[in-house]
Parts: structure tokens; sequence; C-alpha cells
């Protein structure tokens, strides 16, 4: 054994190295704490993507009852083609028309909002405080509006929407309704909560 | 009995083999029934992803596994893709991401079985793999169960032999032999084999003139499975059961192959942490004067 | 000094005006680097600091497996099974806990044998004895409410079988049993109050007692293998020329130890956390089934040395039936080293300078516990209840006849100073 004195230089290395490895170390010690906060496999598959059958959509109708991805309602709305022409016209009275500040991926970011002219798909949740919009299909004067062109009247606090999920200017909401992650299977089937692009042209 | 009848000539066939284990295993029958050795293997993915595709045909139309989620199995077996799962394993019109269930209400089940069957998620924990391969092995012809069927490693156990199909049937040799003149016989195998003949034919020749009782033992010694009555020989079906039981063993504890790579570079961690305390430790401990060695002194002082 | 013209460092100011409002420096120098621990400590020493380092592992596994755990018969087992199989290194977490319960009686044991060894509960340090005998105790109750919880078959019916003791109390028994469960058979109720006394009540008592146990400690000075007390020899500063501060000698010393002892725990942990059925009992894995007992119900490791003594009493006595009886021995066996400190009369501490019938004593008490432990865990057959019944009396004898053979042996002269070590 070493009986020689202890070096002062030798200890603060060892000191300096020992911290080093431990508090690495503890580091790895918190990972399975940490890990066992994410998402379980049991929320990811009730989170998983869903699919819609639209056959049943007609236009100028919402599909019924909502259908539910990772426990919100998600919008599947049919316009009809004159609701496409009026949205595609400019509007001043939006606050946000080009969808720059809202949140949508990018094969939504158009006038439409969707990936079909005539399909749209948004989550039914006010941007505001995440009230449930309600559906207002018809271009007819409404008792909150009447010069109303069809779209989504959140009763919680009064923000419109378009038919494309547009907020209408000086109204609570601040952005959009927001657009989810979907694609078309084919001409009846949509999925919402994944758009791996496997199916789209 | 009908069953049975059919293949009479079995019993000529299982007729030898008792008396050739019989005579040197009668009287230990009645210990349990020895369990086969039987090595799980977790990297060999084909015997599980059969062992999957038999569960799903033949087991899981009773026997759910309830605390796992298809998409989870089929990930953890190899990545089996998606299309393949929901066409060859997913029969019960459940998502990729719901749990393996029965599709077996369990009031029905009641009503058939007489007790719901058992969630085999764990069963691999609960008995062992080796318990299962053997319990799959062990079905034999019994006209007096429901299912007509008993089992040498679970006696009396209440559901059909439902791998039948692949094993075919199996009977217990020394059926309808118990009352057998053992002594008679073995005079007669003794000569045989003095006399040099000991060839299959001339076993059974031996044993032919013997006329056989019907009676049950308790404890036959061995089971054999009748030739050509299932889809697969005895070797496929031995490889089956193994799957099955290799497939329920990666079932019981998902966690093993993770937990032991990971225990691996984690111990292998506090081994270098574990140095470089020790060092500091001792580089600390320089300065502590050491005291003088313990004396080991006889008794001296009395009370 | 006006703080303005304080031109220290930023740490050196900051603990000066902590100082002025929490006494932090002093307390860590009392408990720490001016706490003056005998050098002379050997490997024994090492698993009052491990109970410790499983305790904290237990209380943070335990608060995590409570995110995932439903406490109710119908959600018990399959919340247990979700966190194994599909929260992430949810197993990791549930093993860990599980493997920290047997390793908390693991350190345990062997602490306490220390204890027995080296007289650390003679005067002064009765108290201490006290306090770590009630913390052996609430863990034995803290594993018991925590074993039921995962709602496994074993789990169902060891509480079962150990709630009906209860019953074998004369004439209040059966009130008593039915009290306790809250039902007239073990169920979703017992299993909530089970819970709620193992996450919360037992665990705040347990911290209690460790933080009152280790400032008794620090208050006496701890005992060494030799049984001397170091503060009898001081330098003129007032510090034990046997002394060493715990700080940094002892805590790198304990830091080097606790990898040795979580190297050890790991392997467990990732390689064999069922511990072949004795740390996770193999019925466990099915759901707790109120109609079908397992074929052989034994508890687990670290209660079987009493499981065997109470059935070791297989006859009534004073008219009172067998039962009875074998609950009190059981309870005698576990609360009699409350009573060491007073029956101990021996002029020395320290087993190294006791007489020779101590020491055998010593060694039989080791041995009748882990006969008894392991015919605990085999079912009873004739051979082993008279194997039981005469470990029992060995292990009585050792406190019983304490008082007469510490008296009457010879003993070593215990030296001034302290030997060996290090």
């Amino acid at each position: 054994m070493d009986e020689t004195k202890s070096s002062p230089v030798t200890r603060r290395y060892l000191l300096i190295a020992t911290s080093a490895v431990t508090t690495i170390g503890a580091a790895g010690a918190a990972v399975p704490f940490a890990r066992s906060w994410s998402p379980s496999e049991k929320a990811k598959a009730l989170g998983a993507p869903i699919e819609v059958d639209i056959t049943k959509l007609t236009p100028g109708e919402i599909f019924k009852p909502a259908p539910v991805w990772r426990g919100k309602g998600i919008i599947v709305v049919y316009r009809t083609p004159e609701a496409v022409e009026r949205l595609e016209a400019e509007n001043r009275s939006l606050a946000d028309p080009k969808s720059k500040r809202s949140v949508q991926p990018d094969y939504a970011k158009n006038l439409t909002r969707s990936i079909r002219p005539e399909i749209g798909v948004y989550l039914s949740q006010c941007t505001h405080l995440g009230c449930v919009p309600k559906y207002f299909g018809k271009a007819q004067p409404e008792q909150f509006d009447a010069r109303w062109q069809g779209g989504f009247f959140c009763p919680c606090h009064g923000s419109k929407f378009d038919l494309a999920g547009r907020v209408e200017k000086n109204l609570p909401a601040p952005t959009n309704l927001e657009v989810p992650v979907h694609q078309f299977e084919n001409d009846n089937i949509l999925h919402v909560g994944i758009d791996t692009e496997e199916f789209d042209e | 009995m009908s069953r049975l009848e059919r293949f009479k000539w079995s019993k000529n066939f299982g007729g030898f083999l008792v008396v050739m284990i019989g005579l040197s295993l009668w009287g230990a029958s009645d210990s349990e029934w020895e369990l086969e050795p039987m090595k799980p293997n977790l990297r060999d993915k084909d015997s599980l992803q059969r062992g999957l595709a038999l569960y799903v045909n033949f087991c899981l139309g009773c026997h759910s596994l309830q605390y796992r989620r298809y998409e989870r199995t089929a990930k953890d077996l190899g990545d089996i893709p998606k299309d393949l799962m929901l066409e060859n394993v997913i029969f019960t019109g459940q998502p990729i991401g719901g749990y393996m269930k029965s599709s077996m209400s369990k009031d029905d089940a009641k009503n058939w079985f007489g007790a719901a069957p058992p969630d085999l998620t764990m069963v691999t924990r609960v008995r062992s793999p080796k318990w299962v391969y053997n319990f799959l092995k062990a079905f034999y012809v019994d006209d007096s169960r429901p299912f007509g069927v008993n089992n040498k490693v679970f006696p009396n156990v209440g559901m059909p032999h439902v791998l039948l199909p692949l094993q075919g049937f199996a009977v217990e040799d020394c059926f309808g032999y118990e009352a057998v003149d053992l002594l008679e016989l073995e005079a007669i195998l003794r000569e045989k084999k003095l006399e040099g003949i000991l060839t299959r034919t001339d076993r059974e020749t031996a044993v032919a003139p013997i006329k056989p009782r019907e009676i049950r033992k308790p404890n036959c010694p061995e089971i054999t499975t009748i030739p050509e009555t299932g889809l697969y020989n005895v070797e496929q079906f031995d490889q089956a059961a193994y799957d099955l039981a290799n497939f329920l063993h990666y079932m019981g504890d998902p966690s093993r192959e993770i937990r032991t790579s990971m225990g691996g570079y984690v111990i292998g961690f506090l081994v270098i942490l574990a140095i470089f305390a020790y060092f500091l430790k001792r580089e600390y401990w320089k300065d502590v004067p050491k005291s003088p060695p313990r004396v080991r002194k006889e008794h001296t002082s009395e009370l | 000094m006006s703080e303005s013209l304080d031109n220290r460092g930023f740490v050196a100011r900051s603990m000066t005006w902590i100082n002025e409002r929490f006494p932090w420096t002093p307390t860590m120098e009392k408990h720490a680097s001016k706490y003056y621990a005998p050098k002379n400590f050997n490997v024994w020493y090492v698993f009052g600091v491990l109970a410790f380092v499983v305790l904290i592992i237990q209380l943070v596994t335990g608060l995590f497996l409570t995110m995932n755990y439903v406490p109710t018969a119908e959600g018990a087992f399959g919340s247990v099974e979700y966190a194994m199989h599909e929260v992430d290194l949810g197993w990791l977490i549930r093993y860990a806990h599980s493997t920290g319960a047997s390793a908390f009686f693991v350190v345990i044991y062997l602490h306490m044998f220390r204890g027995f060894a080296y007289g650390s509960y003679r005067k002064p340090r009765e108290l201490i004895w006290l306090i770590g005998m009630g913390i052996y105790l609430v863990l034995m109750a803290e594993g018991f409410f925590g074993y039921l919880l995962p709602w496994g078959n074993m789990s169902y019916w060891g509480a079962q079988v150990i709630v009906s003791l209860v019953g074998a109390v004369p004439i209040v028994g059966a009130d008593l049993a039915e009290w306790v469960r809250g039902d007239f058979v073990l169920s979703g109720i017992t299993l909530n109050r089970f819970f709620a006394l193992h996450v919360f009540a037992l665990p705040g008592v347990l911290v209690v007692l460790v933080f009152v146990h280790m400032v008794a400690l620090h208050h006496v000075g701890s005992n060494n293998p030799d049984g001397i007390e170091i503060k009898k020899k001081k330098d003129e500063k007032g510090v034990p020329l046997d002394g060493i501060p715990f700080h940094p000698y002892y805590t790198v010393h304990d830091f080097f130890v606790v990898i040795v002892f979580l190297i050890i725990f790991c392997a467990v942990m990732f390689f064999a956390p069922e511990m072949f059925g004795y740390f996770i009992e193999k019925p466990n894995f099915e759901i707790a089934n109120p109609i079908a007992t397992p074929e052989h119900i034994a508890p687990v490791w670290y209660y079987t040395p009493f499981y065997a003594m109470l059935r070791a009493v297989t006859f009534p006595l004073f008219g009172l039936d067998a039962k009875f009886w074998g609950l009190v021995v059981m309870a005698g066996a576990i609360l009699i080293p409350i009573a060491l400190p007073w029956l101990d009369k021996s002029p020395v501490k320290s087993i190294r300078y006791k007489g020779r019938i101590s020491k055998f004593m010593l060694g039989m008490l080791v041995i009748s516990f882990i006969v008894l432990g392991y015919l605990g865990t085999i079912p009873p057959s004739s051979f082993g209840t008279a194997t039981a019944q005469i470990a029992t009396l060995v292990y009585f004898s050792y406190f019983v006849l304490m008082p007469w053979y510490t008296l009457r042996e010879k003993t070593k002269p215990v030296p001034e100073r302290v030997t060996g070590g290090h």
C-alpha cells in the first residue's frame, strides 16, 4: 500500500473527476423518472390517427357527430362550390387571411386552408380560450351577424370564423382555427393525425 | 370410445412401449409428470413470430393478452409491418393500437368452460416457459372428460385441446394395459432377448398374445401421438409448442431484453465510478493514522 | 462590519447572510465536518448509510409508482401491469421499488446484527436502539401494507392470512380483524386503507424516526467494533484522539460503499428482479382471486423467520388455542430485541471482548434465524415443525438467558484505544 503523504493536487483532480462522473450518474438516474412522464403506450394508442369515412358527408354540412382525435373534436366540413368561391375572393375583414400567424401544415396554408378546396379539416377548438365553435353553414343573416357568410361562431366570447376557419378581425380569437395533420387515402377515406403522404398524390 | 376404436392398432404399438417403459418406471408412476427441459430464446424472432401466429389462431379466441397492444408486439417481434399485422394477426377488428383481447364475453366463457379462461399475458411468470411447453404437449384422449381430453401437466384442465388439429390424437400408452401380468411379459421378453431377437415386430408379436384389459391407469408414464392424425409430425408439433411457450415468455416481461442490455451499461458505469470513488477514498485516508492492530488475547479477567 | 465593506467572495458573503438567519454552518459542522467518528469502523458499519440510501430509493420510486397506480380492487393489478408494460421505463421504477423493499430488509438485518455484535444498544445508546427498533417495526408494517398493493394472488392471500392472525386475539379477535379489513373479506376497502398507510402515513413516520435516530446518534457519538467510548480520550482541543471528522473521511468512504452497493442492487434489479421467486413471488403475477388460494402461501423472505415461529406453535396452552400462542410467540420474537439494553449485563460491549458463551449464543442466534427463515418459505412438514420449534427456543434463549451468561462468563480486557480497521 502507498504510505506516502497525500498530495493535494492528486486529491483535487480525483475530487473533480469523481464529481464529474457522479454528476453524469445522477443525471442518468433521473432519466427513468423523466421518461416515465412521457405519453405511455396507452396514451399514444388513444392518440393514434383516426380514419373518417366521408362518403356520407353532403355539401354544406359538417361531419356529425364530430370525430374525436386526441380527445378533441375534429371539424370536417364539406363546402359548396359557392362557398369555396367566396373563400378564394379577397376578404379585408379577416385577421389573418393568408394564415401567416396561424397553425396548419404547409399543405393547408392556402386560401381554403385545406388539401381539397371543398373539404376542410379543423380542430373544433376556438383559438381564444378553447371553447367549441358552433357551425352556422348557410350564408344568411344570423342573430350575431346580419351579413353572415357561413362559418363558425364561438358562443363563449363571440369569435367568428369563416368556412376555412379564418377568424374575423377585432374579435377575441387571435388566430385561425388550427388544422390538424391529415391526409386522404382515397376519395372517401380521410386520416386525421397522420400525413405520411403515402396516399396523397 | 369410438375415437379410440379407429386407432385400435395403436394399442398394440402402445402395448409394447408400456412394457418396456413400465418395467423400469412402474411404481414411480405416482410422481408428478416429469417436465422436459425448455430453454426460451428471445433472440429467435422467427420462433416468436411463429408463436404469435399460433397464438392468435389457436389461443386468442379464449385467452386474452389484455396488458399488451398489437402494435408493441409487432415492434418487439422484429418490426412486423402494420399491413401484415392487420391481415394475419388481428382478427378481432381491433385497431393496431388495441389490446390483444379475446372477443369472447366472460359470461359465454363461464357457460362453456365453467370458468373464464385466464388472461395469459404473464402465464410464464406464474408458471414457467418450461411448464407451458410441456402443458401444450401433454394433452391426451380421455373420454371421461367433458372435452374428450385430459392433460398430464394440468390434470382435469377445463379446456379443449385446441392444438389437436396440429398435433393429432395423443393417447396414454398404457391405456388398457394396466392389468397385464407383468411377470409374464417380462419372462417372454427376457426369453426373446436371450435369443437375440429385439426387432420391433418381434416385440409386438411378443406382446400380442396377452389380452389387454380396458382399464385406465391413473398415472400413465407416457403419452404417444398417433401418427398421421394431425397436420404436424411430432417434431413440428414440438416446435410449435416451443414457439408458443417462447412467445409467452416474451409476453410475460417485455422489458427483459432491454433490461439486460441496459443493466450491462449501468453496471459498467457504476464500476468506473467505484474505481474513482475508491482512489478518492484512499487518497483522503492517507491522512488517518493507523490504529494498532487488533490483539487477540486470551481470557484473563475473571468475574 | 457593514455589508458594503465586506470584500469577501460572493459565496462567503452568502453563507454569512444565511448563517445569520439559519444555523447552516453549525449544523453541517455538528453532523459532518466536526462530527468525530471512530476511525476503526469495519465493514459492519456501512449498513446504516446503505439503509438511508435505500430509503431514498424507496421514497422516490414509490412516489413515481403512485403516479400510475390505481388503488381499487378492479384497477390495482391492471395499473401495475400498465406501468410494467406501457409506461416508458415504468418496469425499471417498479423493479427498483420491489428490489428496494428486499434490499431494505437485507441492510436492516445486517445493521441490526452489527448492533447485536458490538453492543451498540448499551448505555448511552439505549434510546438510539429503541428508535431503531421503532424504525424496524414501521418498516415491517410498511412492507406488509405495500405487499398488498399490486393485488396479485399472493398479495391477497398473504394479507388475508396475516389479518386473520389478528382474529387470534381472545374475545375481540374476530371483530378486530373485521375492523382492520373494513369488510367481511379482504377487499378493495382494505386495499384503499392499506394504500393510504403505505404511501402517506408510514413513510412520514419512517422519515421522522430516521431523523430522530440520527440526531440521537450524533448526540452521543458512534460506537465502534471495540466498544470503547472514544470521547473519553480527547486532545487539548477537545477532539477525540481516535475520532476522525465524518466529513470528508467517512463521506468519501461511504460514497465508495454506496456505489458498490448500487452495483449489487442493479445486478439484481436488471438481471433477476424476481430473485427466483423470493423478491416477487410467482403467484403475484396472477390477479387476486378471493376463491382460489395459491398452492403454497409463504410470506416474502424477510418475514419468514417469524412466520416459521408462528407455525411452530402447534399446541394449546392454558386453555387458549395454538393460533393465539403462535401470535404471541411471533410478536414476542419481533419485539424482544427491544429489551436488549437491559438484558445485557456484560462489563464489555463488543463481542470481541465478551466470553465464549456470548459468541456461541450469537452464532446460534444467527443460525436459528436463518434456519427459521428457510423453514418459513417451505410448506410445513413434521420434521420442519420440530426443527422450527428447536430454532425458536434457541432464538429466545439468546435473549432470555442473556442476563445469566453475560454475567457468568469470562471477558477479555478492553484496550484503552481503538484497534484495527482501515
